[in-house]
């Protein structure tokens, strides 16, 4: 455990049990698992953006909500700032709430329409008792609006959701987490349901964030091209596990895995004269309940052996904070 | 002869607080065979433009002005029965997202043989059955496919099989609205090549309307890019991105990361797209434009031919060059 490490993840496993019938229950041997995240480890530094990359079903969003204590692990284990919160109750978190947030994804589901821009921006400062009087309230509001670009920020605190563009709610939700001076922040796609002009706005604004707040950022997505500009480092998830990490550099231009490969592949470039030959993976992603033995991967894999249905590969460094979990890569 | 040509084209939808401008003077040209890429921002238009061609508007809807000409017919002033024998035997529509488009209560072959036996009644119910699993197999989906319910298919199985249905009556044009989205990055990449493979295999003119310029690049011959209900750009895609000529085209490329490119920042357009109840005056980009002159804010630009090429935008910048 080094110290400055904000979050450290070891050996994190989460498994939802599969509700099935009354009857099935009866007669059924086991109980089956869908195993959303399987045994991940990862660390996060100070004013680190780490993003955490895969298609839908690869249990990014979970491992967000875990590492958040939302939800409790089955095993494994979570430390903030070298602080083991595995086993901490709701009631051991409140405090922490307020150093550990998230930005949700979509704007115009996670603000209540009810209430104004002030009144969502200081419910969390009066939750926490960050202030001691209306007044401080205020000032703070105005300033957190001031720092999302909300200007003038007397025009903004008397509107009400449905008064604001997509990108201006995003910005509402983005403040509300910051205004709390979080020391690290899961943001689970914030930009997926915004317009394309503005989705680099919100993204520019992250950056911005992360230096004058001094956070650390898990940036969950399924897109390793904005993945590529706003991370440090990332990590690659399929099925529950990480199958390579490493700089962002490295994962985009010397990816190791034929998954993480694959992925980059399929990204289309904004550059005809480059268009993408021949894909290299078929099918899509098996169900995360008995996903397949041996390495996840094998298949949909253009490359997977013998050795691949049958042992599980581990994660292992292959260069310095490069690690891939592949028996045949490197 | 262009096998789609639209002119001018005018689509409001009537509200209470008056029309809503949603597709308002657009014009471009498919020719048999070519891919077009429509892009813009949700809220653009380009659904609109989709709907219009197939005379599919809801009820709000109407087409106010302008020519829809499917090689010599106008489709906009023929008759409901006239546009039943066009509509999917001659152009047809691969609907927004897979994941609803289907009906949950039929099977996929229930709902392909449906699309086959309303539009082509020489067919009796054995050969539509045949037909949609020679289509499931060209779609790259295994026959036996035919017998799964929509929540026995993937994201990805569902929309080929929905390609399928929109090529069950072998039409000239097919309109893909936002054929990737909502699915995996690799998903996408199969749907896209199928997409491709079947544009050469029959020789279909395709329309292929997204938000996103990468897949235009990575797909389409020529794109038109469309702003609160006016295309502002028509160029060949090989140009779109070496010589944009319109600040909103510029803004857009700029908005989207180059995976491979080196890490920058990435600069968005300042503002949110106007009201189409009320639009803005002049250039309904100015307020937005960060080249906008005096001339922007009273004068509408029309598009215009730049140099020697088929380069056209609607913008002020470039009414002397």
């Amino acid at each position: 455990m080094s110290e400055d490490n904000v979050i450290e993840v070891s050996n994190l496993r989460k498994l939802f049990p599969v509700r099935t019938g009354f009857l099935r229950t009866l007669f059924s041997k086991q109980q089956s698992y869908v195993r959303a995240v399987d045994g991940i480890s990862f660390d996060i530094k100070t004013k680190e953006i780490f993003g955490l990359a895969g298609e839908s079903g690869s249990g990014k969003t979970t491992a967000g909500r875990l590492v958040l204590k939302i939800i409790d692990p089955t095993s494994g284990k979570i430390f903030f700032k070298g602080k083991n919160i595995t086993a901490f109750t709701r009631k051991d978190m409140k405090p922490l709430r307020q150093k550990m947030q998230t930005v949700f994804q979509d704007p115009y589901e996670s603000l209540n329409p009810r209430k104004n821009v002030k009144d969502i921006l200081a419910e969390g400062l009066r939750i926490q008792k960050l202030v001691n009087s209306e007044k401080e309230a205020e000032d703070r509001v105005i300033k957190i609006l001031e720092d999302v670009k909300l200007v003038p920020p007397e025009e903004f605190v008397t509107r009400f959701p449905h008064q604001l563009s997509g990108g201006q709610r995003q910005r509402v939700a983005v403040a509300r987490t910051f205004i709390l001076n979080p020391e690290f922040v899961v943001a689970d796609e914030p930009i997926s349901m915004l317009d394309v002009s503005i989705r680099a706005e919100i993204l520019n604004l992250f950056l911005n964030l992360v230096d004058e707040f001094n956070v650390s950022i898990l940036y969950i997505t399924h897109d390793l091209a904005t993945a590529r500009h706003m991370c440090h480092r990332i990590a690659v998830m399929y099925l529950g596990k990480i199958m390579e990490m490493g700089t962002a550099e490295d994962i985009v231009y010397e990816p190791l895995h034929p998954y993480t490969k694959a992925l980059i592949l399929a990204v289309p470039v904004p550059d005809p004269k480059s268009r993408r030959t021949k894909l290299a993976v078929y099918g899509e992603i098996p169900s995360p309940i008995n996903p397949p033995p041996g390495c996840r991967f094998h298949t949909r894999c253009p490359i997977a052996e013998e050795i691949c249905q049958k042992e599980e590969p581990e994660l292992v460094a292959k260069g310095k904070d490069h690690y891939v979990a592949c028996h045949k890569a490197g | 002869m262009p096998l789609l040509d639209v002119e001018n084209l005018r689509t409001y939808y009537l509200t209470r607080k008056g029309p809503v401008k949603a597709v308002d003077g657009v014009g471009f040209q498919v020719k048999e065979g070519q891919a077009m890429g429509l892009a813009g921002e949700s809220g653009c238009g380009k659904t609109t433009v989709a709907m219009s061609i197939m005379k599919i508007l809801p009820s709000r809807g109407r087409i106010t002005e302008g020519k829809i000409l499917l090689k010599d017919l106008d489709i906009v002033k023929i008759s409901e029965k006239e546009m039943k024998k066009i509509r999917w035997k001659r152009i047809s529509l691969v609907f927004q997202g897979a994941m609803n488009a289907l009906d949950p209560l039929y099977s996929l072959g229930d709902q392909i043989v449906e699309a086959i036996l309303t539009h082509e009644p020489r067919f009796n119910k054995k050969d539509a059955r045949k037909r949609a699993e020679e289509l499931l197999e060209l779609v790259g989906m295994e026959r036996k496919r035919i017998k799964s319910y929509p929540h026995e298919l993937s994201g990805g199985m569902r929309q080929r099989g929905l390609i399928a249905m929109a090529l069950s009556c072998k039409p000239e044009l097919l309109i893909a609205d936002e054929p990737g989205t909502a699915l995996d990055v690799i998903v996408q990449a199969q749907v896209l090549s199928i997409l491709e493979d079947l544009r050469k295999k029959l020789n279909l003119a395709v329309i292929l309307i997204t938000h996103d310029l990468s897949i235009i690049a990575d797909t389409c011959d020529k794109a038109a890019i469309m702003y609160a209900g006016k295309i502002v750009e028509y160029v060949d895609v090989l140009d779109l991105f070496e010589d944009p000529l319109h600040p909103y085209t510029q803004g857009l490329i700029h908005a989207f990361p180059n995976i491979k490119s080196a890490r920058t920042r990435m600069s968005s357009i300042p503002g949110s797209p106007p009201d189409l109840l009320d639009p803005p005056q002049g250039c309904r980009f100015h307020p937005r434009c960060m080249y906008a002159m005096n001339i922007c804010k009273k004068e509408e630009p029309t598009l215009t031919k730049k140099g020697e090429k088929e380069h056209l935008a609607a913008c002020h910048l470039y009414v002397n060059i």
